[in-house]
């Protein structure tokens, strides 16, 4: 889990583009939008492709996206149990 | 008629990994790609807009030039209502270029040209459109005036003079950002001109194609 956790936040920092953005940035539990990271509507889109494309996960209901992003925590743990790849 | 004269207060060219404003060359680094090029550059004028990075290079470089003619409320020292007042009515764009989001366009369909592996990227997709440079320097600037792009075959200075003229006669705007910003395959070249009533001297003898063919 730590292994994805760290894999999730490299994936992150590279796919969106977060370039004053380092690992120790962004802890487990903070919050991806908002106060937290600020991403915007354009990075969620880009996450539901890193699931789909990287794990093998298709989110059919966009409204999961607001529980699943909530941090890296939380993605880890939805990624842990409903990978294919 | 007085009144309906125009000047040009302040110019900026970006090209051959230069960056000259009003005929003063301000950074220059040796030839290299465009993307590490903007990157030194935003790095060398300490501009703090992280959003900066997930723009396509034609936003880049618009949003360059238009960085260094346009000063930011940070840099005016205002605060967000003071700076809606002064400058979300009163600045119009008018941008061209030839390759319109041709750069953005190929890199985007490269990416969805494997069906085996087709996953198009939203960020990418969203600057597959020349004017999305124009929402990204209204957002910075907070501008909610006129603005406009136009794909010509060439830089049009008589186009760009008498569009922004009427902007300006018809009290559309107070000042008008206008110019070229091409880029296509890390060939680029961009060149704003801020125009407004304001009497300025010190370009009285350049118009902006001579200032375009410095």
């Amino acid at each position: 889990m730590d292994a994805l956790k760290l894999e999730l936040k490299n994936k992150i920092i590279t796919v969106l583009n977060l370039e004053d953005i380092t690992l120790g940035d962004i802890n487990d539990n903070d919050p991806l939008f908002g106060d937290g990271l600020g991403l915007d509507s354009i990075d969620a889109l880009e996450l539901i492709v890193i699931l789909d494309k990287d794990y093998g996960i298709k989110l059919i209901d966009p409204k999961e996206g607001k529980v699943i992003f909530q941090s890296i925590e939380s993605m880890a743990a939805y990624i842990t149990a409903n990978r294919t790849k | 008629m007085t009144q309906n004269k125009t000047y040009i207060q302040s110019y900026c060219t970006i090209q051959n990994n230069e960056i000259v404003l009003n005929g003063t060359s301000i950074f220059k680094i040796e030839p290299t790609a465009f993307a590490d090029f903007s990157k030194q550059a935003y790095r060398n004028f300490d501009i703090n807009y992280p959003k900066f990075f997930k723009m396509d290079s034609l936003s880049k470089l618009a949003f360059l030039g238009a960085e260094l003619l346009l000063k930011s409320k940070t840099e005016l020292n205002l605060s967000d209502t003071e700076l809606t007042k002064q400058t979300e009515n009163n600045t119009a764009i008018l941008l061209a270029n030839k390759s319109s989001s041709l750069d953005t366009d190929v890199k985007y369909q490269e990416s969805i040209s494997d069906k085996e592996n087709y996953y198009p990227s939203p960020a990418v997709f969203v600057y597959t459109l020349p004017n999305i440079c124009l929402g990204e320097i209204s957002i910075r600037h907070q501008l909610k005036s006129e603005n406009s792009f136009f794909i010509f075959d060439a830089f049009n200075p008589e186009f760009m003079t008498s569009y922004a003229n009427t902007l300006l006669h018809t009290n559309k705007a107070e000042r008008v950002l206008c110019g070229w910003v091409e880029f296509f395959n890390e060939e680029y070249k961009s060149f704003l001109c801020l125009i407004g009533k304001e009497e300025n001297q010190k370009y009285q003898n350049e118009t902006i194609e001579t200032l375009y063919n410095k």
